[in-house]
C-alpha cells in the first residue's frame, strides 16, 4: 500500500484504491481479512475516521464484506467489480490527462495512435 | 454520556490584552481535532478555559452539559497536558504516575510503565533533570494513561525528536483506537499531525477563524498557476489568498469554487499547512 499525501486524490480515496489494488494483485484474496482499520490507520499515521471512510466505500460497492466482531473480508467477486468499475474510469483518468499533455506538446491526433501502437508491439518507443 | 464541550461567547482578558474574544465553539465527543493558531493567537488561554485553570470574564464552557466552574466531578473527566509544570521541584516521573493516578483513578500505571519503556524514559529520574523532550514524554504519558474521555495536549511533541514524535503518533492512534475519547492537540508541527486529525480548528488573534472537517480543508483551496496575464483574467472576481509571481509566470492560491480552469492553466492541491500559512498571514 501507498498513501501519496500531496496528491490532489482525498486519502480515503487512496485508501480504498490501495486496498482495490492489492485484491487485483491477488495480495488480498477473496474471502479473506484485510488489515484492520486500526491497522493502516497505525501504518500510515492518519486518522481512523478517514480509513473507515476508504472502507466503506469498498463495503458500499460489494468489494468489501464485514463479519461481525471479525472484521472486513474480500467479497467473493471483488476483483471482477473492481475491473469493472476501473473501466469506466479509464477513460477520465487516462486518455483525457493523456490527450490534454499531447495537446499542451502540440502532438497530434495521429502521431499519439502510432506511438501507443509501437509500445504495443515491442514494448520500445525508439 | 460524553456529549462533548461547549464554548459559548467565551472572553477572556489578561489586563489590556484581549486573549480570546467572544469565542463559541463545539468539540464533539470521540473525534481529534487539531488547534491551530499561531503564537499568541490565544490555543492555550482556550484549552485554560476548558479546564477551568483560567476564568474567562464573559461567556460559559460546559463539559457534558454542566459548567466546568467549581465543579471537580467533571474536571476529572479532562485531562490537560500543558507547558507549564505545578509539581515540586523533587518530584520523580514515578512519584508524577502515582500521583496522576489519585486524581484519575482510572490511571492505568501497568500501560504508563510500559509506554515509559518504549519511550526509554527513566522514571527513577527527577522532573527536574530531565530533558525538556524527556519532559514532555513523561506528561504525554501521564495523559494517555488516564482514562478521561477529554484529552488536551498543548504542544505534546515540544522537545521530541523526530524518531520519539512518530513514536507518539503512533502510540496516540493506538490508545484513540483502545479507547475512542476526544483529542484536542494543539501544536505548530501542522504537517506531521494533518492527517491524524478529524476536524480543525484555525484561532486567529482570540477568534475562530474557521473550524471544519480536516478532508474538507484539505479541498478548500487550490493554487492555480500558469501566464500571469491569464492567471489575473481567471482569478477576476475571485477570493485569493496570495498571490505569486515568478517572471511572467503567476500563482494564486483561491477558494475553490467552480473551478474551470482556462486553458494553459494548472491547478494544484493545498495541503493543511500552506492553507494554515495563507489564512493567518498578515
Amino acid at each position: 500500500m501507498h498513501i501519496n499525501f500531496d496528491s490532489e486524490t482525498p486519502i480515503y480515496i487512496q485508501i480504498a484504491e490501495s486496498i482495490e489494488d492489492g485484491v487485483l494483485s491477488g495480495a488480498f484474496a477473496e474471502e479473506t481479512q484485510i488489515p484492520s482499520t486500526t491497522d493502516i490507520s497505525l501504518a500510515y499515521r492518519i486518522n481512523p475516521a478517514t480509513v473507515l471512510k476508504g472502507m466503506n466505500l469498498l463495503t458500499d460497492e460489494g468489494v468489501l464484506y464485514k463479519k461481525r466482531g471479525v472484521g472486513m473480508f474480500v467479497s467473493p467477486g471483488a476483483a471482477k467489480i473492481i475491473e469493472k468499475k476501473r473501466k469506466r474510469g479509464f477513460y477520465e483518468r487516462y486518455v483525457a490527462s493523456l490527450l490534454e499533455e499531447a495537446r499542451k506538446l502540440g502532438i497530434e491526433k495521429e502521431e499519439l495512435i502510432s506511438m501507443i501502437r509501437e509500445e504495443g508491439q515491442d514494448g520500445k518507443r525508439d | 454520556m460524553a456529549s462533548g464541550i461547549e464554548l459559548c461567547d467565551v472572553t477572556m482578558r489578561f489586563g489590556q490584552t484581549t486573549a480570546l474574544s467572544g469565542v463559541s465553539l463545539t468539540l464533539e465527543s470521540g473525534k481529534i481535532y487539531g488547534l491551530l493558531g499561531r503564537n499568541g493567537a490565544g490555543k492555550s488561554t482556550l484549552l485554560g478555559c476548558i479546564n477551568n485553570r483560567l476564568w474567562p470574564q464573559q461567556g460559559s464552557v460546559t463539559i457534558d452539559g454542566c459548567s466546568v466552574r467549581e465543579n471537580d466531578r467533571i474536571l476529572t473527566r479532562v485531562y490537560a497536558m500543558g507547558e507549564k509544570s505545578y509539581y515540586p521541584e523533587g518530584t520523580t516521573v514515578r512519584q508524577l504516575f502515582s500521583w496522576t493516578k489519585d486524581f484519575y483513578p482510572g490511571f492505568d500505571m501497568e500501560y504508563a510503565h510500559m509506554l515509559a519503556g518504549q519511550f526509554e524514559l527513566d522514571v527513577k529520574k527527577k522532573l527536574k533533570s530531565l530533558s525538556t523532550g524527556y519532559l514532555t514524554i513523561a506528561k504525554l504519558i501521564c495523559a494517555l494513561s488516564t482514562a478521561a474521555p477529554y484529552l488536551l495536549l498543548d504542544e505534546p511533541v515540544l522537545g521530541l525528536d523526530a524518531n520519539h514524535r512518530d513514536l507518539f503518533y503512533r502510540t496516540l492512534l493506538k490508545n484513540y483506537a483502545d479507547n475512542p475519547r476526544t483529542i484536542v492537540i494543539s501544536t505548530h508541527l501542522i504537517e506531521e499531525v494533518a492527517h491524524l486529525l478529524e476536524h480543525v480548528v484555525i484561532l486567529k488573534r482570540g477568534r475562530v477563524l474557521l473550524s471544519r472537517p480536516a478532508d474538507e480543508l484539505r479541498s478548500m483551496a487550490v493554487e492555480v498557476s500558469g501566464k500571469a496575464e491569464c492567471v489575473d483574467e481567471w482569478s477576476r472576481g475571485r477570493e485569493v489568498l496570495s498571490e505569486e509571481t515568478l517572471g511572467g509566470q503567476k500563482t494564486v492560491c483561491v477558494v475553490a469554487e467552480n473551478l474551470d480552469l482556462a486553458q494553459g492553466l494548472s491547478a494544484s492541491p493545498v495541503d493543511l499547512q500552506k492553507l494554515f500559512i495563507r489564512l493567518t498571514n498578515a
